[in-house]
């Protein structure tokens, strides 16, 4: 059996200087080329996960337990400016507001080449090149155009297809999109996540998928993972969950999602029975927890 | 079909368009509602479902009145509502209340819950507010404590259920929840929707619910209209529209949900 391309083993984050954590003994894989989607409720460390990877935990958190694993080599056991080269070089971040995350007083070419010359070492002439090159892949007409255009001149659904483009420019080996369509209406959602599965896979490259829309996991992941309050509470390949959800909390968040063929069986709300109940696992597994 | 509520004819709402705003001299108008027609009923849950751009959201300012519009008429029971003045509009603004999309950006964050409850309370001269204050609360499932609560202490669901705690608390007849749910995730979006459906029908509420998403819609609402550039596209009764779908845009709309389902065929 093959080696993951990215694995991570009993990962704790807490806030600094105390024992809460925000994700509980996280184990996760993923092989190169595979899409998992990340699911949960707000605040439940999926997007945590996804900053734990990168590198850009907020200053409040530390790792406390656990490796990340990428490619084979443990990221948190690297020296700094190691890990920093083996993050850039092999990864990417496609952000959930393309508007926070584009910079407004500047022009869209330099900021699609700026991470291949600065960081990569390109020449600017090559990576001019490949963003034009990268424009036209997901779909952006007059790219040459575009790149000299301000982020507020273009719509959403644009400046999502800039940053998708931006992210896919260094052929990184894993992507971590963080609820990239979550900020766009349903038609033109659809288009990003067409791109983004057809870009995935045209480039071979592993996705994890941050979302807290079921809908849109099963149609993109091959398989997910559940968290609520940072503890992974089910696992496994998508097409199990969707046929039969195996923890009663993850089972409760399938019927809420809506589901406009089903009315009645549809939106319900998280039964408090329910929720107590996941609490009172997350609780005895915190008291379980002598690390730290 | 009972008595309308709203009676709103050929409305047309035209705003500036500040992007090509000469330096000197006033901006051109772009035409955003190119006269929309339709009544609600006293008692209806009527959906608005349209993409971004749409309209639907200036349609609903237009219903409340945060903007004029620039031609056709909008009568509130009976009221001709189209250019009325601030002042002439006070009375009726109890009868007619709005929910908004962001809580966090329509709840004054120097303000704790129960001062944005009882605002609009102080502001039209009711009586026995602290008592308000309270039954709006648990009307909405907030603890009587949360009163002294800063937005900023609540989640997002908790901050919508403010949000709706000032809308119910001046007995409205009629209120419009632009995109309340769409920043919310699965779980809360759903106790919202309970909750906003309890209140409809234990209060007898007449809702406009705006929302992008159809799903959401078909939970809640009797009939839906379709906003497309500024146009009513479609106007039916729920089961209609989901069952057979007569504009094209309906059924791109509804085509582009993604259901929690594998096997629906999609992309």
């Amino acid at each position: 059996m093959t080696r993951p391309f990215l694995e991570i083993r009993n990962l704790s984050v807490a806030l600094k200087g105390t024992r809460l954590r925000l994700l509980r003994s996280v184990n996760l894989s993923l092989d190169a080329g595979q899409v998992h989607g990340l699911v949960g409720e707000s605040g439940a460390g999926k997007s945590m996960i996804g900053k734990a990877i990168l590198g850009i935990l907020p200053l409040s958190v530390a790792v406390v337990e656990g490796q990340i694993l990428l490619d084979g080599s443990d990221l948190l056991a690297l020296p700094p400016v190691e890990r920093r080269r083996r993050i850039g070089g092999l990864t990417a971040l496609i952000p959930q507001d393309p508007l926070t995350a584009l910079n407004p007083s500047r022009r869209i070419g330099p900021q699609i080449t700026d991470r291949l010359v600065d960081i990569l070492g390109w020449a600017r002439t090559r990576a001019e090149a490949r963003s034009l090159e990268l424009l036209e892949e997901v779909q952006i007409p007059d790219g040459a155009r575009v790149m000299r255009n301000y982020p507020h001149e273009l719509s959403g659904g644009m400046r999502q297809r800039i940053l998708i483009a931006s992210a896919f420019a260094a052929e990184p080996k894993l992507i971590v999109a963080d609820e990239p369509t979550t900020a766009l209406d349903v038609t033109v959602q659809k288009q990003i996540l067409r791109l983004i599965r057809d870009m995935q896979a045209r480039h071979g490259t592993a996705l994890l998928f941050v979302t807290h829309d079921l809908g849109v996991v099963s149609k993109i992941c091959q398989s997910l993972s559940v968290l609520y309050a940072g503890k992974v509470i089910e696992d496994g390949p998508m097409r199990d969950f969707f046929a039969a959800p195996k923890h009663p909390y993850s089972a409760s968040l399938l019927a809420a999602t809506p589901k406009y063929t089903d009315p009645e069986g549809s939106l319900l709300p998280v039964p408090e029975a329910v929720i107590a109940a996941v609490r009172a696992d997350v609780a005895a597994d915190d008291k379980g927890w002598t690390h730290g | 079909m009972g008595e309308p509520l709203y009676q709103i004819k050929a409305l047309q709402v035209s705003l500036p368009d500040l992007n090509r705003k000469p330096i000197f001299g006033a901006a051109p108008r772009i035409e955003i509602l190119k006269g929309l027609s339709f009544a609600i009923a006293k008692g209806e849950v009527l959906g608005i479902v349209g993409g971004s751009g749409s309209g639907k959201s200036t349609l609903g300012r237009a219903m409340v009145r945060l903007l004029e519009p620039s031609g056709g008429t909008v009568l509130f029971d009976g009221h001709d509502i189209t250019h009325s003045s601030e002042a002439d509009l006070r009375p009726l603004r109890r009868r007619f209340q709005m929910i908004f999309q962001d809580p966090m950006s329509s709840l004054n964050p120097r303000r704790k819950v129960g001062g944005i409850i009882a605002g609009p309370l102080a502001l039209h001269g009711l009586a026995h507010i602290g008592a308000r204050v309270d039954e709006a609360l648990d009307q909405v499932g907030l603890p009587r404590g949360f009163r002294h609560r800063y937005p900023h202490e609540l989640s997002g669901g908790q901050r919508q259920r403010v949000g709706i705690a000032r809308a119910i608390a001046l007995r409205p007849e009629f209120i419009l929840a632009d995109e309340i749910v769409s920043g919310l995730d699965v779980s809360s979006q759903a106790q919202i929707l309970a909750l906003l459906e309890g209140l409809v029908r234990d209060l007898g509420l007449t809702l406009a619910f705006i929302s992008h998403d159809l799903s959401v819609i078909r939970r809640l609402c009797g009939r839906i209209l379709v906003l497309h550039q500024g146009k009513i596209v479609e106007d039916a009764p729920a089961e209609q529209l989901f069952s057979a779908p007569k504009a094209q845009y309906t059924r791109d709309l509804l085509e582009a949900i993604p259901l929690p389902d594998p096997d629906q065929p999609w992309i």
